[in-house]
């Protein structure tokens, strides 16, 4: 048995998941609260510790004592399952995140595997599984409603979140996240590319693809997080809370909690295949590949990347409380109809610039 | 194969129960073409209250639309019957609770043409001020529900900010932010208070520029543009043919508001426009609104700067209760105050209609009197009954999400529409 490296892996897996994801996943529901709260004019909880900051701790406790109710007329089996199957996914697909270059000699990612990306679609699209099984096992009409909006959403954006990222897969050559956030660090990110091999005649004409790519990339991350104005599967003005209508207390939490999870993963995910991960703009404290990194430069490329996921959360925050959601109609044409197709001209149009343009 | 009906096994038992009452069967053709009977209230985010929608779903899709009214009946017609004309007031605040001051309007215009009153100027104008004020901030809460109907959250609470405002004038008004009961037979329960005007006007500066904020993240937006265009389209026929009255009228292209065309409390000497729509979308009733308000303001600022002088009551010592300190000092007041307490008016006989434009459209009174302080019969034309008599055509064939649409933009009040 290899210990030195099971330790090294439990460790960022404790570390990394449930010491940073999880409080992140807290910290954006306050967030969420009080800049939604900033937007309308209106205060938010300020009321538990310092600017209502354990707010999220009081939310914790009340959903845990809440009374764990079960309906009568719920396949239970199912029941139970469907909120773990929600959760679940969007904590694994964190493995592969790089969230940092590397600390001590290790790399700051817990499974370095070299095929990233798709292993977050292929865990990511689980998370359908969940809500369908809240909706159906639910056996009520307006999760059933829910849980069918959701699938066929769910699964439609999939498609045009899997093609956004094949333009980046060609332009990289490569499918390991870490080295696709090394190359980014010293050829310029995907959306800036202003230093090192980028600052081209061929990397800004690479941008244009690469920005198609990031709207509809980000278009499919709202749709694949059910947020608004995707938010279809519970909108709460027709479908009263969509497929988490017959689910109380701690088992609500979990679906509550993994949306927001799938949306730091998700936001992860953006920054780390378009704004470069963890590395600072042009080619600043930039390692060598695979060179050792002092202590507190580690921290720094740490602190770099949850900046930028927190700056995405907040855009993620501010779109959701601006806009009217879509129906359901009109979401899946704008996602066949208009994304798929631009996503697939755009794997086209990279391809044609990275073969003419030297 | 002939058409065979099947039941369905129903889990929800509010929707077996409306299955088996209401006879509704599911004939299936083939093995897709069973329905959903979908219950949508009467506790529901999106019924405003205590509207319960049977909705007979194919998928997505509509096919039979069944609103049940009712579920907030508590009997007002008949509550009229036996109590005097005054002692009716605060029922009308309970009618459209989101305008009181223009459902006391109203009830206080209607009994004074059965008792043939004509108010002071100043009345008159505090009148009008009272229904300007209400219609601004219903159409605000049809409008902050309506965004919120369709996504849009933030719209309604900063609708609710300007309500807010509108309430604290309530307050400095009448004492009451929600249930005002503020006009009398013949008149009101107190004058304008001091710098109520200067409120009144900052109120209209600091509420056109938020007006102007909504305007700008709604009425050019794509996805509510989307929502809202092209659906729940009344015609102009339609919309006359199933009476409907207010914005949802004028949305359809019908050039009819009462303080145009029977103008009353002087509304002929205001100068305003009526906004009117041009197919009878959802988006047109939303514009028709908006603009509603804007010259809501206009006829706000002209009573402002015109407000007369003088009495606010009309001044008839047999019929009015005669002020606190000459009721205390004079026996001829006294007695009329005695009389007037414990008998009420002594209305005329007859019988009289009397419609105000409301914010949600006509509410009329119609009093049958057989003298006496209490009348024989009245009848409340309330608006939202009418227009929600459409619903079932808008809905039918239409998607699921379009209901909230339709709902929000029809504007109904529950309180008013089951009385």
């Amino acid at each position: 048995m290899d210990w030195p490296y099971l330790i090294a892996s439990t460790v960022k897996i404790v570390v990394f998941a449930f010491m940073m994801i999880l409080p992140l996943v807290a910290l954006s529901v306050w967030a969420e609260r009080r800049v939604s709260a900033a937007i309308q004019d209106r205060v938010g909880p300020n009321r538990v510790g310092p600017l209502g900051l354990l707010q999220p701790v009081a939310d914790g406790i009340k959903f845990l004592l809440k009374e764990d109710f079960t309906p009568n007329h719920v396949r239970k089996g199912y029941y139970w399952l469907a909120p773990a199957l929600v959760m679940i996914p969007s904590l694994l697909t964190c493995a592969v995140l790089p969230f940092g270059s590397s600390l001590f000699g290790e790399k700051m990612v817990i499974a370095d595997l070299d095929v990233g990306p798709l292993f977050v679609f292929a865990i990511a699209s689980l998370t359908v599984y969940g809500i369908v099984l809240a909706g159906w096992a639910s056996n009520s009409k307006y999760p059933f409603l829910g849980g069918v909006r959701s699938t066929s959403q769910m699964i439609s954006y999939e498609i045009c979140l899997g093609l956004s990222v094949i333009p980046l897969i060609m332009i990289f050559g490569e499918l390991n996240l870490g080295r696709i956030v090394q190359y980014q660090a010293e050829n310029g990110w995907a959306l800036l590319p202003l230093w090192g091999e980028g600052l081209s005649l061929k990397g800004f004409l690479l941008a244009i693809p690469v920005f198609i790519s990031f709207i509809i990339f980000t278009t499919s991350m709202f749709a694949e997080t059910n947020r608004l104005p995707f938010d279809l599967p519970e909108c709460e003005t027709e479908l009263v809370a969509g497929y988490h209508t017959e689910y109380s207390s701690m088992k609500f939490a979990l679906f509550f909690l993994g949306e927001y999870a799938a949306m730091i993963i998700g936001s992860g995910l953006a920054v780390t295949l378009f704004l470069g991960g963890w590395s600072l703009p042009f080619g600043w404290l930039t390692p060598e590949e695979g060179a050792a990194v002092p202590i507190w430069q580690g921290l720094v490329h740490i602190g770099v990347f949850f900046a930028k996921v927190i700056g995405f959360i907040l855009f993620f925050i501010w779109i959701r409380w601006s806009l009217p959601r879509f129906r359901y109609d009109q979401l899946m044409r704008l996602g066949w109809v208009f994304f798929f197709e631009i996503a697939l001209a755009n794997v086209i149009l990279t391809a044609l610039i990275l073969m003419f343009v030297k | 194969m002939p058409p065979t009906t099947k039941e369905l096994e129903i889990a929800d038992s509010a929707a077996r129960v409306s299955q088996e009452l209401e006879g509704y069967q599911q004939t299936t053709e083939d093995l897709v073409g069973e329905k959903l009977v979908l219950n949508m209230g009467p506790s529901h985010p999106a019924t405003h209250g205590v509207l319960r929608l049977i909705l007979e779903l194919d998928g997505e899709i509509i096919t039979k639309a069944d609103p049940d009214v009712g579920f907030l009946h508590r009997g007002d017609e008949k509550i009229a019957e036996n109590m005097q004309y005054n002692q009716f007031v605060p029922y009308t605040d309970r009618l459209d609770y989101l305008a009181p001051l223009a459902n006391n309007v109203a009830y206080a215009c209607a009994v004074e043409k059965l008792m043939d009153w004509e108010l002071p100027a100043r009345g008159k104008a505090i009148r009008v001020l009272c229904c300007e004020m209400a219609r601004i901030s219903a159409h605000l809460l049809g409008l902050g529900a309506y965004a919120m109907d369709v996504g849009a959250m933030t719209v309604f609470l900063y609708t609710f900010t300007e309500r807010e405002k509108i309430y604290d004038l309530c307050e400095l008004l009448t004492g009451a932010r929600f249930t005002t009961s503020y006009t009398r037979v013949g008149g009101q329960i107190r004058d304008l208070p001091d710098g109520f005007l200067d409120q009144l006007n900052t109120f209209c500066d600091e509420f056109l520029v938020q007006l102007a904020e909504i305007d700008v993240l709604l009425s050019r937006n794509k996805i509510f543009l989307d929502r809202t265009k092209d659906i729940g389209v009344i015609s102009k026929e339609d919309a006359i043919s199933y009476g409907l009255s207010g914005p949802n009228l004028r949305g359809s292209g019908v050039e009819h508001d009462l303080r145009k065309a029977q103008p009353y409390l002087d509304y002929e000497n205001y100068d305003f426009d009526i906004p009117v729509g041009e197919y009878g979308d959802c988006y047109d009733r939303y514009a028709v609104r908006m603009e509603e308000m804007r010259q809501s303001v206009k006829i706000l600022r002209q009573c402002i700067k015109n407000m007369p002088d003088g009495a606010i009551n009309v001044e008839d010592a047999k019929q009015r209760v005669p002020g606190k300190e000459k009721v205390l000092m004079s026996m001829e007041e006294l007695i009329h105050h005695f009389i007037l307490v414990t008998e009420g008016l002594d209305a005329p006989a007859g019988e009289v209609y009397f419609g105000a434009e409301n914010p949600k459209g006509e509410l009329g009174f119609y009093i049958h009197s057989k003298g006496g302080g209490v009348p024989y019969r009245l009848k409340i034309r309330a608006p939202s009954f009418v227009n929600l008599s459409i619903l079932p055509k808008l809905l039918e064939g239409r998607l699921m999400s379009d209901t909230v649409a339709i709902l929000g933009s029809l504007d109904f009040v529950m309180g008013e529409c089951d009385r």
